[in-house]
């Protein structure tokens, strides 16, 4: 493999740290020196998530925030914005005022430092088409996020690479969500179900079906005509939101590509995830040509936190463990 | 997502205005911050007997609202793991020692086809008497 030869770089999403932050156990600052040390230092943040006041930043939070990044070697890489369509109860968000909210968070980048911006999944084609050419003049890439159950044949992301292709805009682009790369049905939330009363055979079905690649329209039917109840329901339906598809998928797409949400459920102790096969997934990236950052995106601790004390901290440092080797980074310091 | 944080362990105590009633803290089970206008509901049974939202008020960083205002409210939020004080009246005054409370937030999230939110209760003792 021909890793050396390759342009990617460690980030991380403080979306991983929801756990802690939510807790008020760790701060903004703490998530910053955190991935300092664990040498994820490509920050991914979402504004709406961790910046109190939003949509306004203060100066004295700015000012803060670029000299955390320089107290603990990190740097500001991109924000993740929402589009709250149903902000009003009785009319949907007109498109100006779409355009108008993505635009304001392209500002809300700029301020923070950060030239990528993730587009949420619910973004219309026609949006970002609007929108393209403020954030082009805000030296901003809107990157619409991958994120299952979507994939690169899918009409709605099908409309999204129309757009892109025919305005052949610099500003738009894809942010893949690891997410799409679900090989195995993650265990942390098949036994968080058992915990919560579904019923082992119904469970031992939906793995298996997922775990075979197998068609996962009919699972909740099935699941309902087996006597089924509302735990063993909404397991079928995470079944139907986890995909597996190749991903090799993201060569042809390459170009668009400026981001990696790498999403993850559970790094067991030997460093590996144990249902998204990165292994496979970084050569397809290195491959490629890939030179943006590989963003840790934690979301294991909803389905532990009722047994376990969650250590995102822990999980994040595993997976750079991970990327660190798969990448071919010889540290020497922790292996 | 977080719903067995949205009630919190501390700071129910009796309101200190001289009604008869209570506070229940609560937090938002979301992994961000939301206008308050897409915040549905947040209905609270306490001891088993549901209080209706026109008795309840909801306060965000000294902020405080009627639910029927909420709607309308595009300029203030409930942030991510912020502690709001649901206020509530009630027709006794609150005995002393534990009760039951429980509480279901409904929230508008605009790239979900269902309503979001979640639910939670728990048996929380009555603080001391407020100042």
């Amino acid at each position: 493999m021909s890793a050396s030869a390759h342009q990617i770089k460690r980030g991380v999403s403080l979306y991983s740290f929801q756990e802690e932050y939510f807790l008020r156990t760790m701060s903004v600052e703490d998530c910053l020196r955190v991935a300092g040390e664990i040498g994820a230092t490509g920050i991914e943040i979402i504004p709406e998530q961790m910046v109190p006041g939003f949509p306004a930043l203060t100066d004295e939070f700015v000012e803060q925030w670029f000299s955390w990044m320089e107290r603990y070697g990190t740097a500001p890489v991109a924000t993740d914005l929402f589009l709250d369509t149903k902000l009003h109860r009785d009319r949907w968000l007109s498109r100006e005022e779409q355009v108008a909210s993505v635009c304001r968070d392209v500002d809300i980048a700029v301020r923070l430092g950060a030239r990528i911006v993730r587009a949420i999944i619910n973004t219309p084609p026609e949006v970002m088409e609007e929108a393209a050419p403020y954030a082009e003049e805000q030296g901003v890439r809107l990157l619409l996020e991958v994120h299952a159950p979507f994939h690169y044949e899918h009409p709605w992301i099908l409309e999204h690479l129309e757009v892109m292709h025919r305005t052949g805009s610099p500003a738009l682009g894809l942010m893949p969500d690891m997410g799409t790369y679900v090989e195995r049905f993650p265990r942390v939330v098949s036994e968080r179900a058992l915990r919560d009363g579904a019923k082992p055979e119904l469970v031992d079905l939906i793995v298996k079906t997922y775990d075979d690649h197998g068609d996962t329209h009919a699972l909740m039917d099935v699941v309902n005509y087996r006597g089924g109840g509302p735990g063993d329901f909404g397991l079928a339906r995470q079944a139907t939101h986890y995909i597996w598809s190749e991903p090799k998928a993201m060569l042809e797409h390459m170009p668009l590509i400026g981001h990696i949400q790498a999403k993850f459920y559970e790094m067991t102790e030997d460093e590996v995830e144990y249902s998204i096969p990165y292994e496979r997934i970084v050569p397809v990236l290195v491959e490629g040509g890939f030179d943006g950052h590989l963003s840790s995106e934690y979301e294991g601790n909803r389905h532990i936190q009722d047994v376990h004390p969650v250590d995102s901290v822990e999980q994040v440092r595993r997976q750079h463990a991970m990327f660190a080797r798969l990448l071919g980074e010889t540290t020497g310091e922790d292996a | 997502m977080f719903d067995k944080y949205i009630v919190c362990e501390e700071g129910f105590r009796t309101l200190d205005d001289g009604r008869t009633g209570g506070v229940v803290e609560v937090r938002m089970p979301y992994y961000r911050g939301l206008a308050l206008s897409m915040v549905e509901a947040v209905d609270l049974v306490v001891d088993g007997r549901p209080v209706p939202a026109a008795r309840t008020t909801f306060t965000v960083h000294g902020n405080t609202y009627r639910f029927d205002q909420l709607p309308r409210t595009t300029d203030d939020r409930w942030e991510m793991g912020e502690r709001a004080q649901l206020a509530f009246e009630t027709d006794e005054p609150l005995a002393a020692g534990e009760h039951d409370v429980a509480v279901a937030v409904r929230l508008r999230i605009s790239y979900m086809p269902v309503p979001g939110g979640g639910r939670d209760a728990k048996r929380l003792t009555l603080a001391a008497q407020e100042i």
